[in-house]
């Protein structure tokens, strides 16, 4: 039998909120999504249980197609913001000193100061036909008509890119700055080459940082809407877009529900296949 | 329990008390609308609260978000909304969002009794009316260039390559089945022949997507693709059109040959609204014809309302008069109500336009 009291029960109360959290906004939606997609429409306001919805993502190409591009292009994409934000955070981390060090930290964060909404917004009036880059080109002579920048895959992964950058600069830093500086020097005066000491040294050390970054990323990307359908025009195609499309424009609730259960479970398939073959667990990553 | 404790509870029940008078009178004077934009301008709100003393609270939708809300709430949260006629009856029958109008508490007079009667008609179930129309208009071809003579083909033709813009909804299905010569209304009962017409239209669609610049999803990301040159021709609604003429007197809006898709949009209650007097109250204000035709310069569309068009603004009524003579205006094919499941035939129709690369 429980008892509440003294430190008992402050350790409850406190508790509390974050199960209704859990509870409220997360495990009860997803068991209401999980059933909602388990049912078919018969007639007017009529279900009966099915897996139709399911079968409809196997039977028909693009569906599965949309899933594994969004993927994939996920996948691109975190590795791509990996490749970009590691030297900035070793920066960061180990080479700015005092103000320059706060400086830098605070370039990454102010682009989040405003909505995504209006930074994707800021990369089209950037890249239109009709846009900056395009008038400078033809101004400058380099272009003999508009350019048009917008609408393709490159645009999506550098707005993806660019969104995501802070959520990799970030973990970075924090495992990057508990590393002892002398064991790089020790790697250095034992004779390794700088490519062998990151391989050997500064990688396996940052490796929860890492990983932990690349979950986000990963996830965020994902589960991005805006970036993928503005920058990527006519051919975006992204799994979030047919999830809402289903929603809101087909009214045909259950087969929403059926991919957002399918995006949940495969995305963290891809995740644990991804810890999987790093060699790394959650639990750390988690603890970085 | 202890005298304090007493004292709280009593308070905090006085509190309750008031908390629920204050929100009972409150929502006497509030009518929370369901639209879209430009139908509630400022000024006729404003007009309308000095006369009643109803606050009026617009929320901008469309079709698909108006049916989707509401069917979230079951019915609740608003208290007016305005779908467009043919999307009401199956609505109703499936997700029960609506209660059925009172015609007696119109006044009716102020009704085209033509539109009144095409209104009622299709959104009536089980001999219920759920709808009363209010603001009409078409969708055809927005196009940058003095052609006149224009089809939905030539968004799909050679001279346009790059520059065409339309939704991938289901007008533009519509749209191009009526240009390829066939009658997908009269198709809408049987799904079988409905089902090989959308085939076609998707064949085509796929075979000139090259053509198109991108799928505008918004009025204003249209009219801003169109202004800029980005896109000399779209598909596109009339309003959308007229802005743009009375912008650049070049672009305009172009009833295409197979005719114009006409689309009313009504006023119905939706079922657990709270203040259907005001709502009333505000139907049979905004149909006054000076009223109406304020609406009409704000939304860009003409209403159902008798008599607005004396009022409407000059420069807008030319721009109707280039865009429509008499045999394009008999030529405009009205939606007739969506049957169940054709929707589901056509979100998949536009899924594998939208996935063909």
């Amino acid at each position: 039998m429980l008892r509440f009291s003294g430190k008992n029960l402050s350790f409850y109360l406190l508790l509390t909120p974050l199960l209704l959290t859990l509870v409220l906004l997360v495990i009860l939606p997803q068991l209401d999504m999980l059933i909602v997609s388990l049912r078919e429409r018969i007639s007017y306001g009529e279900y009966t249980f099915s897996l139709l919805h399911y079968q409809e993502f196997v039977n028909e190409p693009f569906y599965w197609n949309t899933f594994l591009r969004t993927a994939v292009m996920s996948i691109m994409a975190t590795l791509i913001t990996l490749l970009l934000a590691f030297p900035i955070a070793w920066y960061i981390a180990k080479i700015a000193q005092g103000r320059n060090k706060s400086l830098i930290f605070l370039a990454c964060l102010i682009p989040f100061w405003v909505s995504e909404l209006v930074r994707t917004y800021g990369w089209m009036i950037l890249l239109r036909e009709s846009g900056v880059i395009s008038v400078f080109l033809q101004w400058s002579g380099l272009a003999s008509g508009p350019v048009e920048m917008l609408y393709n895959d490159i645009t999506v992964m550098t707005g993806l890119v660019y969104a995501s950058m802070l959520f990799m600069v970030v973990p970075l830093v924090s495992t990057l700055e508990g590393m002892d500086d002398s064991l790089v020097e020790a790697a250095y005066d034992l004779g390794a080459s700088t490519f062998t000491v990151i391989r050997t040294v500064i990688l396996p050390y940052a490796m929860p940082g890492v990983i932990s970054g690349c979950i986000v990323v990963f996830m965020l990307t994902l589960g991005n809407y805006l970036t993928p359908t503005l920058l990527g025009g006519k051919d975006s195609l992204w799994f979030t877009e047919q999830i809402f499309t289903q929603f809101i424009t087909r009214f045909n609730w259950e087969q929403g529900a059926a991919f957002g259960v399918l995006l949940l479970s495969l995305s963290s398939l891809i995740v644990w296949l991804g810890l999987k073959l790093s060699g790394q667990s959650f639990k750390k990553a988690v603890a970085s | 329990m202890s005298r304090s404790a007493q004292k709280f509870h009593r308070s905090l029940l006085a509190v309750a008390v008031l908390g629920a008078s204050l929100s009972l009178s409150v929502q006497a004077e509030e009518l929370r609308l369901l639209t879209w934009g430009g139908y509630a301008p400022q000024e006729v709100i404003d007009q309308f609260e000095k006369e009643t003393g109803i606050e009026v609270k617009v929320t901008k939708s469309n079709n698909e978000d108006m049916i989707s809300k509401l069917r979230a709430t079951r019915g609740a949260g608003y208290d007016l909304v305005q779908p467009s006629q043919d999307r009401i009856n199956g609505a109703q029958k499936e997700y029960r969002i609506y209660k059925p109008i009172d015609l007696s508490k119109l006044e009716t007079d102020h009704f085209i009794a033509s539109m009144l009667d095409a209104t009622k008609k299709n959104t009536s179930v089980d001999g219920k009316v759920y709808g009363v129309p209010h603001i009409w208009g078409t969708s055809g071809l927005i196009a940058n260039s003095s052609q006149q003579n224009l089809s939905f083909n030539d968004l799909c033709s050679d001279d346009f390559k790059g520059k065409v813009s339309y939704r991938l909804k289901r007008p533009t299905l519509i749209g191009f089945a009526f240009a390829m010569g066939e009658d997908p209304f009269a198709a809408y009962n049987d799904q079988k022949k409905y089902a090989e017409i959308l085939g076609r239209v998707e064949q085509k669609l796929i075979q000139c997507k090259d053509n198109v610049k991108a799928y505008w999803s918004g009025g204003d990301a249209l009219i801003n693709l169109l202004r800029s040159g980005e896109v000399t021709l779209a598909m596109g609604w009339d309003a959308g059109g007229w802005k743009l003429h009375k912008e650049t007197g070049k672009i305009n809006f172009v009833a295409p040959k197979s005719g114009a898709l006409g689309w009313i949009d009504t006023f119905a209650l939706p079922a657990k609204g709270k203040n259907d007097e005001a709502a009333y109250k505000w139907i049979n204000f905004v149909m006054q014809p000076e009223i109406a035709a304020k609406i009409t310069d704000s939304a860009g569309n003409f209403t159902a309302s008798v008599g607005a068009e004396n009022y409407v603004s000059k420069a807008l009524s030319n721009s109707y008069k280039i865009s429509y003579n008499q045999a394009s205006l008999d030529n405009i094919k009205w939606y007739p109500p969506v049957p169940a499941g054709l929707e589901q035939l056509e979100g998949k129709t536009l899924d594998r336009i939208k996935a063909a690369q």
